[in-house]
């Protein structure tokens, strides 16, 4: 397939190139061991934020690098979790003193990788807390499988723990915020193509054109189920049927939405299925605080969208509405 | 039998060898169970390996050994870096500073790597990972190192069972890793782990004899 890249093989540092290029005034860019950093790294007294998973998800996390978000994003090769040097690296650039969290998507190799990083960081007399992000509806979580994977809850993580972060408060309160996010938010995704990885050269599964994948990941792995396609209003009652099946709503709560494309989806198509998640939140009285709509957390070039719910109090109403600049996210400033 | 320094040399490149030339047959059974990417990841790690290998002239099989992990820990990524790290790490303690290790000294050590992985990954046989194949071979070998049989006179039965074990992934229903998000549509395809941990236990046989 066509890709706008030079050699697959350098595709990451390639990409970490001209972030830095286009973003100079916020982020800065350190290779072998590759990570971003916010240009104001270490900034005192604050706990610093590190995030980090496999490329291709962009703008996660490199994007939510800045003031009010992530001090450092760890970017893997495309669709493979980063290796413990970048995050311990990364964590002495950025570490003031005041502490670290890592906030790690729940996939196996990611889980690992930061365990093996705080372990080298903590050795060197560094605090690190971690807080696990496992929202995708998808999976059960069982003890027969990996558990539920990571996806757009990690967003509304970033951005909570990032403004809690940047108000000074201490290690063990960034953690706990970060936790009710993660305990209180819920993504389900859809796929209608799937998408290739520079360094493989074809696609990573195969739907006919008819069909679309329910339940999809991010890293261009197959779903839970795959049917026959449907218009959008019914696909998304689909995917919110099973995110309120798993955090059931009541009239009078608030929630932040996410209506997010994987990367190949026009804004058209996402602000249509936008339009169906509000009337059904509407029709049961819920609140939408704040909806963000368009490509916040990637898979390539997939076609596909995905919805995530984070139900909200005011502790999370203000910390979300808390400023952030970023070269993906911007308010407040 | 004793191994020295060059043979576990001869045995990362022989490993390396057959990640390189299935490339693309690991990747397409991760694509089928998992993200497509545990042959790409294995290949990068061992180039890394090797390169690094021949930087630093190792003087003792440990040292080859804690190259190769190390290597293969920061280049690799996702889950096989730490779980084919640590395999090269724990043999590498086991090891220390012998020039030479003995059949025992072997088994040992590949029994400490296969704790591990189990330590890491938390994974039982039937979870349809390296597991599956890891452990039946490690427990082969210990049997009949310890009835004082030699590694060379019993590679071929190694080999077949770890091509056996790998094989019998195939029908389970995975429960753990990216494979296990697919439930019952993992079931039918061979694991790539279990695959590329076959290539691990064939390049330690193969290794014995080429000099």
């Amino acid at each position: 397939m066509k890709k706008l890249i030079n050699k697959p093989e350098d595709v990451v540092k390639e990409m970490l190139e001209g972030m830095a290029a286009a973003h100079p005034d916020l982020i800065k860019v350190h290779f072998e061991p590759n990570f971003i950093y916010r240009t104001d790294a270490p900034v005192k007294g604050k706990v610093a934020l590190i995030s980090g998973g496999g490329s291709g998800h962009e703008p996660l996390h490199g994007g939510y690098v800045g003031k009010g978000m992530l001090d450092a994003a760890c970017p893997g090769n495309v669709f493979t979790s980063p290796t413990p040097d970048q995050m311990y690296e990364a964590g002495k650039v950025v570490d003031s003193g005041a502490g670290i969290l890592f906030i790690v998507k729940n996939y196996t190799g990611d889980v690992m990788n930061f365990d093996m990083a705080a372990d080298l960081l903590r050795a060197e007399g560094y605090n690190v807390e971690s807080v696990v992000i496992a929202d995708d509806v998808a999976v059960e979580q069982s003890l027969y499988s990996a558990g539920r994977r990571g996806v757009g809850g990690t967003v509304f993580a970033e951005k909570i723990g990032g403004a809690a972060a940047e108000k000074g408060w201490p290690l063990e309160e960034v953690k706990r915020v970060v936790q009710k996010v993660a305990d209180n938010v819920r993504s389900i995704g859809i796929a209608l193509t799937p998408c290739t990885v520079p360094a493989a050269g074809k696609p990573t599964f195969e739907l006919e054109e008819d069909e679309f994948e329910f339940g999809i990941g991010i890293h261009g792995e197959p779903g839970r189920k795959r049917l026959k396609m449907k218009p959008a209003d019914e696909i998304v009652q689909m995917m919110m049927d099973a995110i309120l099946k798993d955090m059931p709503l009541e009239k009078g709560d608030e929630v932040a939405l996410l209506v997010n494309g994987m990367g190949g989806t026009p804004l058209m198509e996402l602000y249509i299925v936008n339009r169906k998640v509000s009337q059904i939140l509407d029709g049961i009285g819920v609140k939408r605080y704040k909806t963000l709509v368009g490509d916040y957390i990637t898979s390539l070039e997939m076609q596909g969208a995905s919805v995530t719910v984070l139900k909200l109090d005011d502790e999370l109403k203000e910390l979300l509405d808390a400023p952030v600049h970023t070269p993906a996210l911007r308010w407040g400033i | 039998m004793m191994y020295d320094t060059e043979y576990f040399i001869r045995f990362v490149n022989i490993f390396a060898k057959y990640l390189a030339e299935n490339k693309e047959y690991l990747t397409q059974l991760d694509a089928a169970i998992g993200d497509g990417d545990h042959g790409i990841n294995m290949d990068r790690g061992a180039k890394a390996a090797l390169d690094r290998l021949s930087s630093i002239n190792p003087k003792t099989p440990g040292e080859v050994m804690r190259t190769v992990g190390m290597a293969l820990l920061s280049s690799v990524g996702g889950a096989a870096g730490p779980l084919y790290g640590t395999v090269f790490m724990r043999m590498s303690i086991a090891f220390r500073n012998n020039d030479k290790i003995d059949d025992k000294g072997l088994v040992s050590a590949l029994e400490q790597a296969l704790l591990g992985i189990k330590g890491l990954g938390k994974a039982e046989v039937g979870d349809k990972t390296m597991v599956d194949v890891w452990e039946p071979v490690v427990n082969f070998l210990k049997e009949n190192i310890e009835n004082g049989r030699t590694l060379p006179e019993i590679c071929a039965d190694v080999v077949a069972l770890a091509e056996e074990r790998m094989k019998a992934t195939i029908p389970l229903q995975a429960r753990k890793g990216r494979a296990s998000y697919l439930g019952e549509r993992s079931i039918g395809h061979q694991d790539p782990g279990a695959t590329s941990s076959y290539y691990f236990f064939k390049s330690l046989c193969e290794a014995i004899g080429g000099e």
